[in-house]
């Protein structure tokens, strides 16, 4: 099976078919070329033969492997083949420098969120990508490295825990994936992309605004030097280092041209009208 | 303690960019980033061609910028020059 998610095109191979027709519901509005050939390769495979009957879990494999990688029940098969292609995408990609940071853009321009795992950077971007934004990717954000534009990664949405009442509330559950109950990540639950901002996936955007979230705590503002941001992104690139003086000349330029700030908010509503207050102040 | 003379990376080795109140480095030959902050910059941009000491560098940078107390100066650049040469910015002559 091929998907293309922004630039990359994945193929993906299963022992089972229950993951593999699982993906193919949720990328069914993606574009795909079974020409082309793939950057990255996903396989999910039965740890021994014997297991596939016996007590099923599927392992993560590719072009890159972390030995530490959890085997997983194989009714979380959906989760393993995400992670897969985080994995291959995190480890392997070479043409832009990759952020694992959220993006929503509009009019051209992008609004950049960066922060770890539980900052709520997916779900502050998979709610405006419910209203006047373009979903650019809940996971990664690239940058080229040349024009120093942000490009899209709008991956299917994985929304956790909390998340997934506060999204489902205002889609349409044909938009929803199948519930993944107690995985080692909390709930999960899958968001398609709006049609929109999927046909929009290849139409890169200016960076105009970088926000650090954290949730949590009172609602609060603080202007980011260019040096602090510098250090928080090299952080937040998977493949900052591998890309050497490229990566570097980058990154330098993004946090020059780009306001940052880290923001606290307790709750998504005080997220949102934060990120519009920004927005409308100080984005470039 | 013997001053000990040092001296600048080759001209292209180094990629330096001021970002606000730090400054990455980026050295060309080991592919690694450095960030530094104040003297650092000022002492690679002081360092020239020839080899150098933390006395010669003290008046250099007197020069530039408004030092006092002239032993504290020279112990203070002799230190940083010897944390330079350990990132590999700057090399013992």
């Amino acid at each position: 099976m091929r998907i293309a998610v922004g630039p990359v095109q994945f193929r993906i191979g299963s022992d089972w078919a229950e993951p593999v027709a699982a993906l193919a519901r949720l990328y069914a509005g993606y574009s795909q070329d079974d020409v082309r050939p793939a950057d990255a390769t996903v396989r999910l495979f039965a740890a021994r033969p014997w297991r596939r009957w016996l007590r099923p879990s599927v392992h993560i494999g590719g072009d890159f492997v972390v030995p530490d990688a959890l085997p997983l029940p194989l009714s979380m098969g959906l989760l393993a083949a995400e992670m897969g292609m985080n994995l291959q995408v995190a480890l392997g990609w070479r043409r832009h420098m990759l952020l694992h940071a959220s993006a929503v853009a509009k009019d051209g321009r992008a609004l950049i969120m960066s922060g770890e795992s539980g900052s709520g950077k997916s779900t502050l971007a998979a709610l405006l990508g419910e209203s006047d934004w373009r979903l650019m990717g809940d996971e990664f954000t690239l940058i080229d490295p040349t024009g120093g534009e942000a490009f899209a990664f709008p991956r299917a949405v994985s929304l956790k825990n909390e998340a997934i009442a506060e999204v489902a509330a205002r889609v349409d559950p044909a938009r929803l994936g199948p519930l993944l109950a107690a995985t080692p990540k909390g709930d999960i639950r899958h968001l398609i992309p709006r049609a929109d901002a999927i046909a929009a996936m290849h139409e890169p955007a200016r960076p105009a605004l970088l926000l650090f979230p954290r949730f949590g705590g009172e609602v609060a503002v603080e202007p980011m030097g260019e040096g602090e941001a510098f250090v928080r992104l090299t952080e937040a690139s998977t493949n900052y280092v591998a890309l050497g003086e490229a990566g570097f000349a980058a990154l330098t330029r993004l946090v020059r041209e780009t306001p940052a700030f880290g923001i606290s908010y307790p709750d998504s509503a005080a997220g949102l009208a934060l990120v519009e207050q920004l927005w409308a102040e100080a984005a470039l | 303690m013997t001053d000990r003379t040092y001296r600048a990376a080759p001209p292209g080795a180094l990629r330096i960019e001021p970002l606000g109140e730090l400054t990455a480095i980026f050295d060309r030959r080991s592919m690694q980033t450095h960030l530094v902050v104040s003297p650092m910059p000022e002492i690679l941009g002081a360092m020239g061609t020839d080899a150098c000491s933390a006395a010669r560098l003290a008046s250099r940078l007197a020069a530039a910028f408004d030092l006092c107390g002239d032993d504290d100066v020279q112990a203070i650049l002799a230190e940083r020059l010897g944390e330079l040469a350990a990132m590999g910015l700057v090399e013992r002559a």
